[in-house]
């Protein structure tokens, strides 16, 4: 590195500016060549209904990442997302199998992933003990709920409402499109604009920046720390009805690692584990990368072993992206 | 000074609940307690993988029930989650702290608890594998389960025969990679259709871990390859709903014969409904029966049980195949395990 010309530094400097501009870039860059590659490796893989079907695929960790990058934008982390978001999917389809409204069932169960951004707020900013601990407690807890709840035994989901992100669909272009397509397309539009075009989102890139800083400059850190926990808990509350319009059966042993896959998608996505630096438009694309691998490797004919071994491969060299990135701005 | 004495107040309440919660576990010099076999009253410790499956749970309020009418004492203990070795191991030392004289374990791994059954039996309890063999099998006195393999080459022998002589194009849903019951249910399917893992017949498999969604996902993209099939395998019946899932959703439901393994009441339900054409039961409850006789018996006359006993599996479905012997959804709901019946 050091011995490097002055042609050849100023050339990578550039580049990882380039990056720390856009970080959405690289992770766009790493989802076309994906496509491209499955698209000549198969027959198969390049054609709308797959696509199509990729992209539901990603659905659920796709929406448990977007409130996941809220959070590791301010320097946190959560590990309880998915539990979160699992006890969430009991709670409807309890209250649905009981005949509760499937709407009053499905409000329920994004107040408790609310609830739940709440509480771990709160705690965060309260105690000061670090969110990584919180959450790897909140998740625990919450797993073992879910099992409570569910007694071991699935919840089988035949609500409407409660299915119809997964059930109903229009074409747009000859590309099949569902609701739940459309519902997360619109989230990440909304927390798209609030984190460029607003104050707010000013305040969250702030805090996960330099928190002391951002206080000094008179933002009110902790109200934004938890204002992010509550929307990301809202996020969760969403992912929780993507979910059964996926899968319309809640299961407590699903999505056991979705904490990990939601946090693959946010790194993928060239945010920052460090706070501060990020978009969620490269979520979007990180977590697309990981559905297109899964569906592409799986069609070439790839063990699932090896398709766990690209994704960590994959994972790492976002990583070291972002570390060398961080420390040309440094120098 | 605020905000530090509330941190002290939370470190010491986390703190003090990590040590009243490691206070039940604590380790003891444990073997001292045993009760000496031949002096009549049994005493059964059930160890299972977890304590929320309705597979386990079903065995372990047999086993309860058959404790509870032989006049035998009975603790229940389990693993946290599938694969918890270190808690088993822990439940077994916990147990020959209470004084069992039988211990009754599925073990979360064929060979992570082996070291904590040998003590076990080096302080003359009796242990019995129930649903899981152990590696080797004479790690333990004997084992009750099910013959994963011979309900494979059951679901594998009706699939065959549903086909009525037309050549299988096959895509098969694995569970956990290299876990012993998924390898020989899936060696039991090939054996019993009468293919094996390089036939072409075998359009593709994808392993999805016993989970409804993963499965989903897997044949998903499996689909997306080739539709032109006849036959799925599943390992189990939430993976067994994930398929058909992808299936329906391509409108293939209708050229395809499905098996599953399991004897669930939900699964059993499945078959009745149409989604898969057989699942392959298997009876948790006479392995925990025959379990606590076995302790009974031990208790009284210091007689162990040897090898493996079969508890037997059934072909449930609504369509029966000449050559395949099997019951019917009426029979399946009768006498499937978890739910409602």
């Amino acid at each position: 590195m050091t011995t490097a010309t002055v042609n050849g530094t100023r050339e990578r400097e550039s580049l990882g500016e380039f990056l720390l501009r856009a970080p959405a870039v690289g992770p766009a860059l790493a989802l076309i060549v994906a496509i491209v590659f499955f698209s000549l490796a198969t027959d198969t893989f390049f054609d709308l209904d797959n696509l199509s079907t990729v992209v539901q695929q990603s659905l659920v960790v796709g929406t448990l990442a977007l409130g996941q990058t809220l959070i590791i934008l301010i320097a946190g982390i959560d590990l309880s997302n998915a539990a979160s978001m699992v006890v969430a999917t009991l709670i409807m389809a309890k209250l649905a199998a009981a005949g509760t409204n499937g709407f009053v069932a499905l409000l329920a169960g994004i107040a408790l992933t609310v609830l739940v951004g709440l509480f771990i707020g709160t705690l965060v900013t309260r105690i000061k003990l670090p969110a990584f601990i919180i959450t790897l407690g909140t998740f625990t807890g919450l797993t073992a709920v879910a099992k409570l709840i569910a007694g071991g035994q699935a919840v089988p989901v035949t609500d409407g409402l409660l299915q119809w992100l997964g059930t109903k669909r229009y074409l747009f272009g000859g590309i099949p499109i569902t609701y739940g397509m459309t519902l997360a397309l619109i989230m990440y539009l909304i927390v798209w604009y609030s984190l460029t075009k607003t104050a707010w989102g000013k305040h969250v890139y702030a805090v996960g920046n330099a928190p002391e800083s951002a206080r000094l400059s008179g933002i009110k850190v902790n109200r934004t720390v938890i204002s992010v926990y509550l929307v990301a808990g809202f996020c969760f509350g969403i992912a929780a009805w993507q979910a059964l319009g996926r899968t319309p059966n809640a299961d407590p042993n699903q999505f056991q690692l979705g904490n990990l896959d939601s946090i693959t998608a946010v790194v993928l996505g060239g945010t920052s584990l460090f706070g501060g630096r990020g978009s969620v438009l490269g979520t979007l694309f990180g977590a697309l990368v990981v559905a297109v691998l899964r569906s592409g490797l799986t069609q070439m004919g790839v063990d699932g072993n090896y398709q766990d071994l690209a994704t960590g491969a994959l994972l790492i060299a976002a990583v070291v992206v972002d570390r060398i990135a961080r420390r040309q701005q440094q120098s | 000074m605020r905000q530090r004495s509330l941190s002290a107040l939370a470190l010491a309440a986390v703190v003090g609940t990590v040590l009243g919660t490691a206070g039940c576990t604590v380790e003891r010099h444990w073997g001292g307690n045993t009760t000496p076999a031949g002096s009549g009253k049994a005493r059964v410790g059930l160890v299972t993988k977890t304590d929320t499956n309705p597979y386990f749970v079903e065995l372990r309020n047999a086993a309860g029930a058959a404790a509870k009418a032989n006049g035998a004492d009975f603790h229940a203990l389990a693993g946290q989650f599938d694969g918890d070795n270190d808690g088993q191991v822990r439940a077994i030392e916990n147990l020959m702290q209470q004084g069992v004289n039988t211990i009754l374990i599925t073990p979360s791994s064929s060979t992570g608890v082996l070291k904590a059954i040998k003590d076990a039996r080096d302080a003359g309890v009796l242990v019995i594998a129930l649903d899981t063999a152990t590696e080797p099998a004479d790690a333990v006195d004997a084992t009750f389960a099910t013959d994963n393999f011979a309900a494979g080459q059951q679901q594998g022998a009706y699939v065959k025969a549903s086909l009525g002589g037309v050549d299988p194009k096959l895509l098969m849903v694995d569970g956990t990679a290299g876990s012993s019951v998924d390898t020989q249910r899936h060696g039991g399917f090939l054996k019993g259709i009468g293919l094996t893992d390089s036939s072409p017949e075998i359009k593709g498999h994808t392993n999805a871990g016993g989970d409804q969604s993963q499965a989903q996902q897997g044949m998903e993209n499996l689909l997306q390859r080739s539709t032109d099939l006849n036959a799925v395998y599943s390992m189990n019946e939430p993976m067994g709903r994930g398929a058909y899932a992808a299936l329906k959703a391509r409108g293939l439901t209708g050229q395809i014969v499905m098996g599953s393994i399991d004897g669930g009441c939900e699964g059993v339900q499945n078959v009745k409904d149409g989604l898969y054409a057989a699942t392959v039961m298997q009876f948790p409850k006479k392995m925990a029966e025959q379990g606590v006789l076995a302790a009974v018996e031990y208790a009284k006359t210091g007689k162990k049980p040897t090898g493996f006993v079969n508890t037997g599996s059934t072909v449930i479905t609504d369509k029966p195949m000449p050559g395949v012997p099997s019951q019917n959804t009426t029979w399946g709901l009768q006498n499937c395990w978890g739910g409602a019946k």
